[in-house]
């Protein structure tokens, strides 16, 4: 019992002096990031990710669909950097160009779940009553579902395709958005300035989109950046099975899986787009993980 | 008529009860907590109603749905002559635009988001008053007018004392003019020495602006310092009304009496003198209340009529103003 | 009569936070005598609650520690004692009693466990017995049937109830001083009396001491033989009741004497106030703690902290300016 005592905030909080205080949530939430050195290091990775896709077409090689026939599965060296598959078809230059379809598939993904778990969310936490018990209950029906399994019923039905990989991975992770959503909603609604609001006549409108938005963003703000990296696994595991991006388009999951056969022959066919996926899910991650303790650091 | 005219708002037999449900689909209703059962008073024209009770005394309760943030189960709260349960949601608009409401928890009560400025101007912002210029000068008047530093408005609520957050909290219940506030233990969360400063500009602001407050306490030094009149609340049912200086004087309800033995005096000498009557036992939940009177259990002065019987609200007053008490035995000192 | 029990003398407790060094508790010193009650009076972030803390060494970590100072007890500086060392003397010479009953007891167990087990810590007995004195102490501190509630858990008791259970567990090893840390501020004002009343006179009949933390001055003056009052982490005036209430010689507790909305006071317009709010802790000033606040500062107040002296006997207090003020009392 004496153990737990008391909360440090409690023993040690003083009034705040105006001089000593910072400006915003956001600011001191920055403030705290960018002494984590794991959250700088995503990051780092995040933004690398950002710039290779955007100008993949001045840091590729080669073309990445292009075939030499008599450069078939070259090791890596000066004219090949990161060696060529079967095809002859330069790895670096597609490990390249793929970072655009998992950042692609990683963002746009995450986007339609988030908008439809918001929305889903909001209705929920705020509205209570029937429709909560009837969304959640819907939510429950995806959480029953394998995530991956989902995914390739759905590209199954649908075929495969980026866009249909967008609408998969998208539906299938609003679940947690809204959740999630819904929770932060719930201990906020009861806050007095939401009170506060009502009593001075704001709409339902008014109180979701400056209140409620507002005070619950943080935490979502830090599961979809987690979320990207799940989405790009996702994607990952797709077009590995032949459910996701079609040949020739270098998506990173098929290279993996064309690299298969050769996994003993051609080492390099798998090492290169496996360590692509392997950092671009850690950037994403040790980010997410650096903004939650920024935004929450109580929570550590 | 006379005597009607002096009320700005009147609340009549007010009742609200909570259902409590349980089972799998939140639908099998169990009973009732009543936590507000039949409560009537007025408050006066620049006046001040202090409204007193322990935890579970349903004061709080009462304050929500006077201001209809939540729907009453029964009775009336009359404002400018009409009942407030019975306007149309744009009628109950504008209304909004005359009651406001201040809150207990500094850190809360403000959105932690938004500035002080976007706190204070969001009343001018609903109801749509003045353009942003306008609001904008608004809000510094009403920094003024809580003593707070105007330049300070592009500060978050953090970068502020509790203190004063809690004068951003009376500005922006200020914004649009209102006549009657609702002060929900407004300084219990506070620190003595920023009590005193609160409770100082609220009677300030009493006086400058003529409004009308109800105060909510659990403090009855605070609420003896403020108001002009006093109801005593317990489990749902008010026990006493009175001016003031009559209740602190010459209590009648034996809750009462002992709510105001059980505060100490900050004054050694007096306090080692005083004789207090300690009440025993504990307040009992409102979701199963005694029956009769429901101080019964723990009044010193309980005989059996007070078991079987409600005593209702009745005069008891010497001096030919109102002092209401719902006691058999008003009036009987307690040992 | 005076028969000294405890002294702290110049006792500091640092947080050494991310955002810089708090100095919570910053010189803290005082003496509790046998079968006294001491009242620890302050704001919120005074550092009442650190000093209380601080005896039994249960600073929250990781940040916080005692970086000076003594804490005599019995001749031992428990201060400087270890973890181990100093856990036999918590609940058992020494007890806690904490502002929330809820969070302080392990809603898993009984009542009637965690009794015994804060009895069996410290005593050699068998558990027959634990239980037959664990019963004798809910039946001392009022708990009605006490045979039957020792098998109840804590969430089947009130506030006021849990509160009776924790002043039991306080008492289990009949405690030379119990401290006692805003005990009531969680309760109804009613339960309150009732829990003031209880403590201080089971108190007085084992002969124990009590240190009582509050921020309500009428508990105080109720309670209290001596009283220290703290601003900003550190002490700024400490004597006698009557001396603390009649002849205050800091302007802080004269301030906060004046603040008060008194029960058996007429109502009137306005109360007097001290301006602004009290300080944070982090980087303080090198003056008086007190001087943005204080009505009577003068140029040297901003230059260096005065020293918490003995200014007449049994009087302590920590103000450039005591001189002017005690010669002032004097002419009346």
């Amino acid at each position: 019992m004496y153990e737990r005592v008391y909360k440090l905030q409690n023993a040690i909080s003083g009034e705040p002096g105006n001089k000593y205080s910072r400006s915003s949530l956001y600011k001191d939430a920055w403030r705290r990031l960018t002494r984590n050195r794991l959250a700088i290091i995503g990051l780092s990775i995040i933004a690398a990710l950002i710039f290779i896709s955007l100008f993949s077409p001045f840091l590729a090689t080669h073309d990445p669909t292009l075939r030499v026939k008599e450069d078939s599965l070259k090791p890596p060296g000066s004219q090949y950097w990161f060696g060529t598959d079967i095809l002859g078809r330069d790895i670096y230059s597609r490990v390249i160009y793929g970072s655009r379809i998992s950042m692609l598939v990683g963002i746009v993904a995450v986007g339609i779940s988030l908008l439809i778990g918001l929305g889903m969310g909001a209705v929920a936490g705020y509205f209570g009553g029937f429709s909560d018990a009837l969304i959640m209950r819907i939510a429950d029906i995806f959480f029953a579902f394998p995530y991956i399994l989902g995914a390739i019923a759905i590209m199954a039905v649908l075929g495969p395709g980026i866009v249909n990989i967008f609408v998969a991975i998208g539906i299938l992770g609003w679940a947690h958005f809204a959740r999630l959503f819904r929770s932060s909603i719930l201990s906020i609604k009861n806050k007095e300035y939401i009170e506060a609001a009502r009593a001075l006549g704001a709409s339902n409108f008014r109180i979701i989109i400056k209140h409620i938005f507002p005070n619950s963003f943080a935490p979502i703000i830090v599961f979809g950046t987690m979320n990207v990296g799940t989405a790009i696994i996702v994607e990952a595991a797709l077009s590995f099975l032949g459910l996701g991006v079609q040949p020739p388009a270098p998506a990173w999951g098929q290279m993996l899986s064309e690299s298969m056969r050769y996994i003993n022959t051609a080492p390099w066919m798998m090492f290169f787009p496996g360590m692509a996926i392997v950092f671009t899910v850690l950037g994403f991650v040790l980010f997410g993980d650096g903004l939650r303790d920024a935004f929450d650091p109580r929570m550590k | 008529m006379d005597n009607e005219m002096k009320y700005l708002l009147k609340v009549e037999n007010l009742k609200k009860y909570f259902k409590i449900r349980r089972g799998l689909l939140m639908n099998a209703s169990k009973g009732f907590i009543k936590a507000v059962d039949g409560i009537t008073f007025g408050i006066r024209k620049g006046k001040t109603f202090g409204l007193v009770g322990e935890s579970g005394c349903g004061k709080s309760t009462a304050a929500r749905t006077i201001l209809r943030l939540i729907n009453p189960s029964g009775g009336k709260v009359i404002y400018n002559g009409s009942d407030i349960f019975s306007l149309s949601r744009k009628q109950m608009f504008a209304v909004r635009r005359e009651m406001q409401i201040i809150f207990q928890d500094p850190y809360a009560s403000l959105s932690p988001r938004m500035t002080a400025g976007d706190i204070i101007s969001e009343p001018l912002d609903i109801h749509r008053v003045g353009d942003k210029t306008y609001r904008r000068a608004r809000v510094k008047e009403l920094l003024s007018l809580v003593e707070l530093n105007p330049e300070h408005i592009n500060r978050y609520p953090h970068q502020f004392s509790s203190g004063q957050r809690q004068r951003i909290g009376i500005a922006r219940a200020l914004a649009l003019n209102p006549k009657l506030i609702i002060c929900d233990e407004p300084v219990s969360a506070l620190d003595v020495s920023v009590q005193a400063q609160i409770l100082n500009l609220m009677t300030g602001l009493q006086k400058e602006l003529n409004l009308s407050f109800l105060f909510i306490a659990h403090d009855l030094s605070a609420v003896r310092h403020v108001s002009s009149q006093i109801g005593v609340m317990y489990l749902g049912r008010m026990v006493e009304i009175a001016d003031s200086e009559d209740l602190y004087k010459k209590p009648m309800h034996p809750y009462t009496m002992g709510l105001m033995s059980a505060v100490p005096i900050p004054d050694p000498r007096i306090e080692k003198k005083r004789n207090r009557i300690i009440l025993s036992g504990d307040i009992p939940s409102p979701i199963d209340p005694p029956s009769g009177c429901s101080f019964h259990p723990r009044c010193p002065l309980a005989q059996d009529i007070c078991k079987d019987e409600r005593p209702e609200l009745t005069n008891h007053s010497d001096n030919g103003k109102s002092h209401m008490a719902a006691c058999f035995f008003a009036g009987k000192p307690l040992s | 009569m005076n028969e000294k029990l405890l002294e702290v003398r110049d006792l500091k407790t640092h947080f050494f936070t991310p955002d810089g060094v708090v100095k919570a508790v910053d010189g803290v010193s005082f003496i509790l005598n046998k079968k006294e009650v001491l009242g620890i009076v302050g704001e919120t972030g005074s550092g009442k609650s650190v000093t209380a803390l601080s005896i039994l060494n249960l600073i929250p970590q990781p940040f916080g520690r005692i970086v000076g100072g003594r804490i005599m007890f019995d001749g031992v500086d428990i201060a400087g004692l270890g973890q181990k060392q100093i856990q036999k003397y918590r609940g058992n010479r020494i007890s806690m009693v904490f502002q929330d009953p809820a969070a302080s007891l392990n809603p898993v167990y009984t009542v009637g466990n965690q009794i015994m087990e804060s009895i069996m810590i410290h005593q050699k007995i068998d558990k027959r017995s634990a239980r037959k004195k664990a019963m004798r102490l809910l039946d001392m501190v009022g708990i009605p049937e006490p045979q039957r509630r020792l098998n109840s858990y804590p969430h089947q008791f009130s506030g006021g109830m849990r509160q009776r259970v924790m002043i039991a567990m306080a008492l289990a090893n009949s405690p030379s001083i119990l401290i006692a840390d805003e005990p009531t501020t969680a309760l109804d004002v009613t339960i309150q009396a009732q829990i003031l009343e209880l403590m201080v006179d089971v108190m007085n009949k084992t002969g124990s001491s009590i240190i009582l933390i509050t921020h309500d001055l009428g508990v105080v003056a109720k309670y209290a033989d001596k009283v220290m009052v703290m601003y900003g982490g550190k002490p700024v005036e400490f004597s006698d009741i009557d001396k603390i209430f009649y002849e205050p010689l800091h302007p802080y507790t004269n301030g906060l004497m004046g603040s008060i909305a008194r029960l058996d006071s007429k109502k009137k317009d306005r109360l007097t106030t001290i301006d602004g709010s009290p300080p944070s802790l982090i980087d303080l000033p090198p003056g008086c703690i007190f001087y943005p606040r204080c009505k009577y500062r003068m140029e040297g107040c901003a230059r260096s902290y005065p020293r918490f002296k003995e200014v007449k006997p049994g009087h302590h207090v920590a103000c450039h300016r005591h001189a002017e003020f005690l010669k002032e009392e004097a002419d009346g």
